[in-house]
């Protein structure tokens, strides 16, 4: 056994769990952590603003599917990560948060720089430890990887007072260690599996629901599997986008409030769905007696307290959906069962999808959204990854940037975050450096973290920024619009600022597009650029995303472009 | 609906908050709550009574369940449990009489009197949660001057699986 202080089991502790960089800031209350940095093999990311570095570990752990790592100081520090460990939590992303704590004596008595941040954040994340003792620190960073990453993934965060990074202490690293109340996964019910299959065989009008547990649990191979030999058609959720290859003939692309024409329609006439890890959201089903009525619902989850939760269900499946459709796939095998023909349903669907695909209304402008997105679609690699920000623009990219290679398309989908999507994009570029990584974005969205130009451009990490630029709070302009009879309040961006200039200001690239020609060069530009680029593109601000679910309505009631 | 719920957690700092939080996050009510430390030191049981229709309490059960920090929760069957509450009443007299009623109707219900005194008494009664209301009913009119409860305490009966 070792000895060594409390920060130096912590970076140790770390480097055992293959952690090779970790995003944060520095400050009083975590100073002994930092110090450790000399002296290890990890790289640190120097962020401007605590809340992006939660956001780059969240990113970084949706691509690797390894908890992103990051570093706070205690108080402020602190607290500013917590809307991005709300964010990971909404979208059961894999992140462990590090945060320094004033010293075990001094907590509770209102100490400098001190904040509660195990009470804030309890309600918001998968699990939190305070070590008390330099002793204890190895076993809680193994437990707090291992529940991270396992299960549904979610933020773990680890509150370290300083002197407990002080303290000296024999150390032992432990490979085994048992948590008595965390059962993550639970082999599925075959009798289900079976119940499910004849279910879908017995309906007349089934479909595939795929939610972002299938991207979690990377179940492509076998969604893709299952949707083929049983003919089903396939739509997802907003956070399931790319589960499935969009360009893929049964691929109907998301449903819910800005989901595609096709995929609503279908979603509505369907009398029987295979859900796949998937919560239900109101976003995607609407109302939700709307939606599972006249509807069988089969529900494959590896969280068990989803099922039941949103919507009735006639079979479940409990576990990892991998696992799950595995069974389903090996069932079908040993059955032989094989759907090749073109039933009615199959017909009607491919009608329906080619249909919308052709006709939907867009914009007639040059540079409306679609064209805009359907240009990077074409331009980029098919192994591209995209984050987007959150607003018009991220809405935009659901409906009209197809993903071909499931898994390369990640947003902030349960809380909505903005700014999440530029730090999301620089993290998931540190996991994949050998694709491009581009953050869809917005300018309201962006402007809230646009500061990680810094890191971007400081760290070598060159991700791509498309900027849909309509000076405008889009998304709120857009139901102001439509709802409060065009009243526009605190939407307008001002042309401020300049966002070619700002790039350039941090030493990024800045190319404004104005033109089909100008963004088709400024698209190649970026691709073949050593350093970050932002590309403005300003846009029509009067432009609506549409079709347009309306909240507290069902699919059926969408609102079409008129 | 009335449900009664016996959780196993961890005996550590903070749970009581963990558990509490997730009723009102999850929009549940708690009706009681009580908790004490098992025969193994590291283990608590925590006993919550709630109300809810049948959806809303089988959801408290898994969300409670996910929880890292429980390791056992059981949704008791109320007719197949041993189930009780602590409750010590205060209760106003003006008389020798008064005083009198107050002991025959504590004896009914197999409570204790405490502390009598020249204008007021005390009752310990450990009983179901029903068998306290009806009590209390019975005691109101000679004024209550203060009620203290524990929640229920409860555990299966053997054999009732």
């Amino acid at each position: 056994m070792e000895t060594m202080t409390g920060a130096k089991a912590l970076m140790t502790a770390m480097e055992k769990e293959g952690v090779k960089q970790v995003f944060g800031l520095p400050g009083g209350a975590n100073l002994p952590m930092y110090d450790e940095f000399a002296r290890c093999n990890i790289r640190h990311i120097l962020v401007r603003h605590e809340q992006s570095a939660a956001h780059m570990a969240d990113g970084f752990g949706r691509v690797s599917r390894k908890p992103g790592v990051c570093f706070a100081t205690s108080g402020p520090g602190a607290t500013n990560i917590l809307t991005g460990i709300a964010t990971a939590q909404a979208d059961s992303a894999p992140m462990v948060a590090i945060t320094g704590q004033v010293p075990v004596a001094m907590i509770g008595r209102d100490a400098f720089q001190e904040s509660d941040i195990i009470g804030m954040a309890n309600p918001c994340v998968k699990y939190a430890f305070q070590p008390r003792t330099a002793q204890e620190i190895p076993s809680v960073v193994k437990k707090g990887f291992y529940i991270a990453e396992t299960g549904r993934p979610g933020p773990v965060l680890i509150d370290i007072p300083k002197d407990v990074q002080q303290n000296e202490a024999p150390m032992e690293f432990p490979e085994i260690f048992k948590i008595r109340g965390y059962h993550p996964y639970s082999d599925p019910d075959i009798v289900n599996v079976e119940r499910a299959i004849d279910m879908l065989l017995s309906s007349q009008k089934p479909v595939i629901l795929a939610g972002g547990g299938t991207i979690i649990s990377s179940a492509f191979a076998e969604l893709q599997a299952i949707a083929e030999t049983l003919m089903l058609p396939v739509v997802t959720t907003f956070k399931g986008k790319g589960a499935f290859p969009e360009t893929h003939p049964l691929s109907l692309g998301p449903i819910g409030m800005h989901g595609h024409a096709e995929a609503n329609k279908i979603m509505s006439e369907a009398d029987c769905v295979l859900a796949i890890g998937t919560r239900f959201s109101d976003r995607s089903v609407g109302t939700f007696e709307a939606f599972e009525k006249n509807l069988k619902i089969i529900h494959m989850d590896v969280d068990p307290a989803e099922i039941g939760k949103n919507q009735t269900t006639q079979v479940a499946v409990i576990g990892d959906v991998k696992v799950s459709l595995r069974v389903m796939v090996k069932l079908l095998l040993q059955k032989a069962i094989k759907k090749t023909e073109e039933n009615e349903w199959v017909k009607h669907v491919k009608e329906t999808r080619a249909y919308w695909r052709e006709n939907l209304k867009l914009h007639p402008g040059e540079m409306g959204a679609a064209k805009l997105l359907r240009k990077l679609r074409e331009l980029l690699p098919k192994e591209s990854i995209i984050t987007t920000e959150v607003g018009q623009h991220q809405m935009w990219a659901s409906l009209f940037y197809d993903v071909i290679q499931p898994g390369t398309f990640f947003s902030s989908t349960g809380l909505g975050t903005m700014g999440w999507g530029f730090p999301a994009a620089i993290g998931a570029k540190v996991a994949r450096p050998d694709v491009p990584v581009v953050d869809i974005a917005g300018d309201g969205s962006f402007s809230m973290t646009e500061n990680s130009l810094a890191t971007a451009v400081l760290e070598d990490i060159p991700v791509i920024v498309f900027l849909l630029n309509n000076f405008t709070l889009g998304m709120v302009a857009q139901w102001q619009r439509t709802f409060y009879d065009r009243r526009m309040i605190g939407v307008d961006q001002g042309k401020c600022p300049d966002y070619v200039k700002l790039a350039q200001s941090y030493g990024a690239q800045g190319i404004r597009a104005q033109s089909m020609d100008e963004l088709d060069k400024a698209i190649k530009d970026a691709l073949s650029s050593d350093v970050a680029t932002v590309i403005d593109i300003p846009i029509d601000p009067e432009e609506d995303v549409l079709p347009f679910v309306a909240p507290g309505t069902s699919l059926k009631d969408m609102i079409l472009p008129s | 609906m009335w449900a009664i719920l016996s959780i196993l957690v961890e005996n550590k700092p903070g749970i009581l908050f963990q558990v509490t939080h997730l009723f009102r996050s999850r929009n549940f009510n708690i009706d009681s709550i009580s908790v004490g430390v098992t025969e193994n030191p590291e283990l608590s049981k925590m006993t919550i009574t709630t109300i809810g229709d049948e959806k809303q309490i089988d959801q408290i059960v898994k969300q409670l369940d996910k929880m890292i920090d429980t390791v056992k929760v059981e949704r008791l069957d109320e007719h197949k449990s041993v189930f009780r509450e602590l409750s010590i009443f205060k209760i106003k007299i003006r008389n020798a009489n008064d005083s009198m009623e107050i002991n025959k109707l504590a004896n009914a219900y197999g409570g204790k009197v405490h502390d009598v005194k020249k204008d007021s008494i005390m009752v310990e009664l450990t009983a179901t949660p029903d068998q306290i209301k009806a009590f209390e009913e019975l005691a109101k009119p000679f004024g209550i001057i203060d009620v203290a409860r524990t929640g229920v305490a409860a555990l299966q009966r053997s054999g009732a699986d």
